[in-house]
């Protein structure tokens, strides 16, 4: 994609995207995607955790209060984690987060959890792009127009 | 000395540019002006290279004329970088837990290369993230554990032996686990190895049977590693030896039950051309060179009484009785190093390999063309056991191809099948070859002349990747391909195809990377902990890799990797102890003692006090994923340096409202 055309594709509306990321495989695969280039977003921000499974429900919640339009959290594969099983605690507090989202009326689709892997540097950016464009047809998260309010400055 | 003061945190923020990695995205002043803004940042500093001498000398000044006791570096990637940043901060006097690294490279200039606006915001915010937390932050201590001074090798192919030979050289005992009955591994069933052509088996024998007489080496052969618990310095191995239905002490490996097993089975060894009995010797210069019995194919699997084995072994060492057994040893460093397998072709029938009975892989060829292989040397084809007279050698079965593999196998399947080809044109010089091919790659020392030498004795390259093979009613097959330099089609008649296949994982790399937690790249080999500086490390402390299972090699290589693993691992062995991350969980009295951690914990490392109904940690056990932190109802539980506090401290200024 060219300097143009990604101007083209990400204008105005900027999701802003928060992605836990696990230290060993999606970390990794995030510096792989910066060494090989391959560009996504600026709205994404990264929170380093050394596994998945220390990602709180609390962590995602305080995400969406300080401005995130969307989470996602991301682990190793399963049977590839670090330490064993922590990404499948995370799959599981993902699930029942998702839940409480629903019911909040923030939409379930903000939250996501993906496994990305040490060697997925295209996939990590691909993930980025697509969620970015996900939200983006989703609008600014309900929680965030509050927060701004808040704020006079905004 | 710490700079610890309570209440008062001073903050220095270190921006690099890195050359123009950063530097040309971001606008660094604009970001240093912005951190110094932030609260308890007492200085800021741009450097062109932070990691460089005079980058990290500007740190270590900043931080004595300061006085700080926080210090945030906002650079590259603490995946690569973060313990060059710690030691610098440990020399000044911070201690290296009170550094917050943020990457503004790898996730921020090299990502939104065209947008340099965004990317200059997005790096404060980075930026502040990282004051925010760093505040929070608190000094930790790494714990030194002893390491056993035990080395495990799993792999006794090339690398494997050499890594073994050298630890056992330097007076450590290594346990050399192979799963076949025989080490010795790929190299042994070559023919010749290019680019000398010197005979393969006639170089590894004598260093197969060094290994063995290596008094600090163990070999367990026709063994594999189940189970791998503990960490750097204390791994406790479960190794299964399987049944060998021979005793090993009594056994001398004449093959005299060999000789005298009823049963056919396509030998392996020659990759299945050939037959072997249920009772077998490996191969003539096995280590150790020992029968064994393939019960699976036994008569005595379909119930039936034979003896034959037992009345031929005048030793009586053939024994039935045998078991699978379990060994558990200690280690205090693993080197893995499995090997590879090359691609199947069966399946898919590249080129008609499987149904056709005239096209054979390029390993199989190497067994026709050894003199200790199925048929003596002399190569014939299955279909009428007639001499080939014209051979097409075809480069590139799965691997640079999108439909089955697309990675390379690294110019060692060119130079393979290239070697093949001259080793049967030096033979019968009438021979005609054709060599199809799309690139060759011949990288390193001796290998381009071997390439040109090819061309001098006659092997006509045809480049371009045939299309199809078909076959004739009398067995001769007709490779149809493009010859790209000349743009036409060509149909070329041969007698025999030998495929050049390539390099792929096999199963037992998915298996250990599951067992040790070592990553896999997008090839499925083992991933290392730096393609570049850390070729034979991996993320995981105490365990190496060294070999074909971490990329495509050739034997100089895997021999290399396996003398680096082996003086990486060696590292830890002499000083007998290692240092471990100070990042582990600790509970306080608020537990509950409700035991969810407990059960949540994938190492066993929390245990409930019942008495003080509260959970305790055990420091050497916990390896720091804050798995129970998460879990834990009261926050009762916390993992140092993620904190709840410091990660939310990070989210709560993940977006500038404005």
């Amino acid at each position: 994609m060219g300097a143009e055309q990604f101007d083209q594709t990400y204008p105005k509306f900027e999701p802003r995207i928060v992605v836990f990321c696990c230290n060993w495989c999606s970390y990794a695969g995030a510096d792989l995607a910066g060494v090989s280039r391959y560009q996504y977003p600026p709205g994404v921000r990264i929170v380093r955790v050394m596994c998945s499974g220390r990602v709180e429900p609390v962590f995602i919640f305080d995400a969406f209060k300080n401005g995130a339009d969307g989470v996602i959290v991301a682990g190793c594969h399963p049977g590839e984690c670090h330490y064993v099983s922590g990404n499948l605690n995370a799959e599981r507090r993902v699930e029942n987060t998702r839940k409480a989202l629903e019911y909040l009326g923030l939409g379930a689709e903000r939250l996501r959890l993906e496994w990305i892997s040490a060697s997925e540097g295209m996939k990590f950016a691909e993930v980025m792009r697509e969620f970015t464009e996900e939200i983006k047809e989703l609008g600014p998260s309900p929680v965030k127009s509050r927060v701004d309010v808040k704020n006079p400055k905004s | 000395m710490e700079k610890e003061k309570e209440g008062e945190e001073r903050i220095g923020v270190f921006v690099c540019r890195c050359g123009v990695n950063i530097g040309g995205v971001v606008d660094c002043d604009e970001v240093a002006r912005y951190a110094a803004t932030l609260p308890g940042v007492v200085c800021v500093s741009v450097n062109k290279f932070t990691c460089s001498d005079s980058g990290q000398a500007d740190i270590q000044e900043h931080i004595h004329k300061y006085n700080l006791n926080r210090v945030v570096v906002a650079a590259c990637t603490p995946k690569t970088h973060e313990p060059t940043f710690r030691v610098c901060c440990e020399e000044a006097g911070v201690n290296q837990y009170l550094l917050e690294f943020v990457n503004i490279r790898d996730q921020c200039s090299w990502m939104h290369i065209w947008n340099h606006e965004g990317a200059t915001k997005k790096a404060k915010d980075l930026v502040r993230m990282g004051v925010y937390r760093a505040k929070l932050l608190e000094p930790l201590e790494e714990s030194e554990v002893a390491v056993d001074r035990n080395a495990l090798v799993i792999g006794a192919g090339v690398a494997g032996m050499q890594a073994a030979m050298d630890l056992g050289d330097m007076g450590f005992h290594v346990y050399l686990v192979e799963k076949e009955p025989s080490i010795g591994g790929r190299m042994a069933r070559f023919d010749k190895v290019f680019p000398t052509n010197d005979c393969s088996i006639c170089i590894l024998g004598p260093k197969m049977v060094e290994v063995a007489r290596n008094e600090n080496i163990e070999i367990m052969s026709y063994a594999e590693v189940v189970e791998v618990e503990g960490f750097v310095g204390n791994f406790e191995i479960t190794i299964e030896h399987k049944p060998r239905y021979v005793d090993i002490d009594k056994c001398t490996g004449c093959a005299q039950c060999a000789g005298k097993c009823p049963v056919e089975v396509p030998y392996d060894f020659n990759e299945g051309f050939g037959i072997r009995g249920a009772a077998y010797v490996p191969f003539p210069q096995a280590v150790p060179l020992r029968a064994v019995i393939d019960l699976e194919n036994c008569l005595r699997s379909e119930g039936k009484e034979c003896k034959a084995c037992i009345k031929a072994c005048e030793r009586g060492a053939i024994d039935f009785s045998q078991e699978k057994k379990y060994s558990k040893v200690k280690a205090g460093v693993i080197i893995v190093a499995p090997g590879f397998v090359t691609y199947d072709p069966e399946p898919r029938n590249d080129y008609g390999y499987g149904l056709y009975d005239n096209v054979i892989t390029t390993m199989e060829f190497e067994r026709l063309l050894n003199a200790a292989g199925p048929t003596e040397g002399h190569v014939i084809r299955a279909s009428d056991c007639k001499e080939p007279m014209r051979l097409g050698f075809i480069n590139c079965v799965g691997s640079r191809d999108i439909k089955t593999n697309v990675h390379c196998s690294g110019g060692v399947c060119c130079m393979f099948n290239m070697k093949n080809a001259i080793l049967l044109k030096e033979k019968r010089p009438e021979i005609s070859c054709y060599l199809f091919y799309m690139d060759i790659r011949a990288p390193f020392r001796g290998y381009e002349e071997f390439y040109n030498r090819a061309r001098e004795i006659g092997i006509r390259f045809v480049r371009g990747r045939p299309s199809e093979v078909i076959e004739k009613a009398n067995g001769n097959l007709v490779i149809r391909a493009e010859d790209t330099l000349k743009g036409v089609v060509r149909n070329i008649e041969v007698d025999l195809v030998v495929l050049g296949t390539g390099i792929v994982p096999h199963s037992d790399i998915e298996k250990i990377s599951k067992m040790l937690k070592i990553p896999r790249a997008a090839d499925g080999l083992f991933m290392e902990a730096h393609p570049k500086l850390g070729p034979v490390d991996t993320v995981l402390g105490g365990v190496f890799v060294a070999g074909g299972a971490s990329g495509p090699k050739d034997i100089p290589f895997a021999v290399a990797q396996g003398s680096g693993a082996a003086s990486r691992a060696a590292r830890l062995l002499v000083t007998g102890k290692t240092k471990i991350e100070g990042i582990t969980a600790a509970s306080d009295e608020s537990c509950i003692g409700c035991g969810l951690c407990v059960d949540a914990c994938p190492y066993g490392a929390l245990t409930l006090d019942e008495k003080e109904n509260r959970v305790m940690v055990v420091g050497a056990i916990c390896k720091g994923c804050g798995t129970c932190a998460a879990t834990c109802p009261v926050g009762a539980m916390e993992q140092r340096h993620f904190k709840n506090v410091q990660v939310e401290a990070q989210v709560k200024n993940l977006f500038a409202l404005a």
